[in-house]
């Protein structure tokens, strides 16, 4: 338990300092907020601009995130250092996924704020399942890269289909039918209606079985590469 | 503290140690002495655990490395050149990172900075450090958890004289504090100064193995004494009693600039030993 809060602090302390991952934090809540009382156009469905980024950010953050702390920490060998320290591989994994789950939470939570008061913990409930989906689908990429390289371009394309596919899935209806098998799209439809409603006939099997898929891969990564 | 015997490792086809062995006693500064790719490394990483054998019996403090378990890793000190360092943090903060880990009072991190002769870096960012302080920032690290085995792995390679000296000088003082240390280096002059004990590898083997002046001396084939003269002529004379007037009558008559006994130094019975000289191909 020490350990892990130890990797925690440390990287609440790496967040003012990185500032590709402070961007990635602060940017889709901070646009929430300038969107929501700045614009204002008739026919627009209430709180637009809430339920587009906050999908955005839970496809884009936590992932990116995940990525590269990990990738990070194994190219710079830091990790091995924390190892030989008698850091246990499932307290690190803890503690940063924990601090990504944490950090996100706050953004969403900055989100949470412009909607009614009555939605906000059921929001802040799918926001939270969301990022976690996302911290382990960055965990995977994390840890089956070799480095840093290898991460950004693995993640990249990932990063894109999870936050992009469900707002070009507004326009176009063949990217909405494949846009549709991923959680980000299911949690979109969840927040368009503000109630698990929007999950329709079966989107809550696919939100589980995508969480599913992302364990298994991140389990299979780590049995395959371990955390060397 | 450190046994090894018939240690064998490969990578692939590449094997890389071949039926390594020896004893390393409490409060020892141990050398291991080779050209790159010898398996210095690797090596290290076996008895730190952070690799697994083939064949052979390892034995660190009374234990197999693998299965020492968390606590007693806590008693290693470690410095390798790839084990990083928090690049976006300070110096202070590495530190910091660590000091929680072993539960150890923040306020003794200036301390612990002045000793390895940081005392003005402690906001300093890691990525602005020089390469020595850097090695200095890593040695501070390892030995944050007042280990009783320290493992360096070229400490000193690439450093300036000044920061080595003072690299040296920790070393030693760590050796008086009662550490058992476990050195790797290509610097001959650097093990002649620190080593109780040294062990030469070559490509995996060992090729010679005692206390530094002692190999020294049992490679002394030539027994010669060099002069260099006034006028520039050098002469070799045997090292034995014959020559004993000449070398006096030479002295007397103030021709002699310079005068030197040819005792091989460990680069010599290292490359008489293999035929390759410990610097090149770095
Ligand atoms: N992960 C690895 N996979 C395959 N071969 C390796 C690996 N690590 C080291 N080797 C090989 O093992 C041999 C010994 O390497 P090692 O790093 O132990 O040398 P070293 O004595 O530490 O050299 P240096 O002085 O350059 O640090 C080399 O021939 C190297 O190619
Ligand atoms: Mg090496």
């Amino acid at each position: 338990m020490h350990n892990i809060f130890v990797i925690m602090k440390k990287q609440f302390r790496d967040t003012l300092k990185n500032k590709t991952i402070l961007v990635q934090f602060l940017m889709f809540p901070m646009l929430t907020l300038v969107m929501e009382n700045a614009i204002h156009i008739k026919d627009m469905p209430e709180h637009f601009f809430v339920k587009l980024f906050a999908v955005m950010f839970i496809g884009m953050a936590p992932l990116t995130a995940a990525t590269a702390i990990l990738s990070e920490e194994k190219e710079k060998n830091t990790l091995r250092v924390l190892m030989m320290a008698d850091m246990k591989p499932w307290q690190y994994l803890t503690g940063v996924g924990s601090y990504i789950w944490l950090i996100c939470m706050a953004g969403a939570g900055v989100m949470a704020s412009c909607i009614e008061t009555s939605g906000r913990l059921f929001f802040l409930g799918m926001m939270g399942i969301g990022i976690a989906i996302s911290i382990v689908a960055g965990a995977c990429i994390g840890i089956f890269s070799k480095n840093q390289m290898m991460a950004t371009s693995l993640q990249m394309p990932c990063m894109m289909i999870f936050s992009f596919a469900p707002m070009l899935a507004m326009f176009n209806e063949d990217i909405r039918r494949i846009s549709d098998i991923f959680y980000t799209q299911q949690l979109k439809c969840v927040f368009d209606q503000m109630s698990l409603d929007g999950f329709g006939t079966n989107g809550a099997m696919i939100v589980c079985v995508n969480a599913v898929i992302c364990v298994i891969m991140f389990a299979v990564a780590y049995r395959k590469k371990g955390l060397e | 503290m450190i046994q090894c015997k018939d240690l064998k490792k490969s990578y692939g086809e590449n094997e890389v140690l071949k039926e390594v062995s020896f004893t390393i006693g409490e409060g020892q500064i141990f050398g291991l002495l080779g050209p790159s790719g010898a398996g210095k490394t690797t090596l290290i990483k076996i008895l730190t655990g952070q690799l697994v054998y083939d064949a052979g019996t390892v034995t660190v403090m009374g234990k197999e490395p693998g299965r020492l378990n968390g606590k007693e890793k806590r008693c290693f000190g470690i410095m390798m050149d790839s084990f990083g360092v928090y690049e976006r943090f300070s110096c202070g903060e590495n530190l910091a990172v660590f000091a929680d880990l072993y539960g150890i009072p923040h306020k003794r991190i200036p301390k612990m900075l002045e000793e390895v002769g940081l005392e003005g870096a402690y906001h300093r960012s890691a990525s602005d450090l020089s390469k020595g302080m850097r090695a200095r920032l890593q040695l501070a690290r390892a030995f944050m958890n007042t280990p009783k085995i320290l493992f360096l792995d070229e400490p000193t390679s690439g450093l300036d004289p000044q920061s080595m000296k003072a690299i040296h000088r920790i070393i030693l003082e760590k050796k008086a504090a009662g550490c058992t240390i476990f050195l790797t280096t290509h610097n001959m002059e650097e093990a002649t100064k620190l080593c109780d004990h040294i062990v030469l590898l070559n490509e995996g083997r060992i090729v010679e193995s005692g206390r530094p002046e002692e190999i020294c001396r049992r490679y002394d084939h030539h027994k010669k004494i060099k002069l260099h003269l006034n006028d520039g002529e050098d002469i070799e004379y045997e090292r034995n009693g014959d020559t004993a007037e000449e070398i006096f009558a030479l002295l007397k008559a103030g021709s002699v600039e310079t005068i030197h006994s040819t005792e091989p130094t460990l680069e010599s019975v290292f490359l008489e030993l293999t035929g390759r000289d410990l610097e090149e191909e770095r």
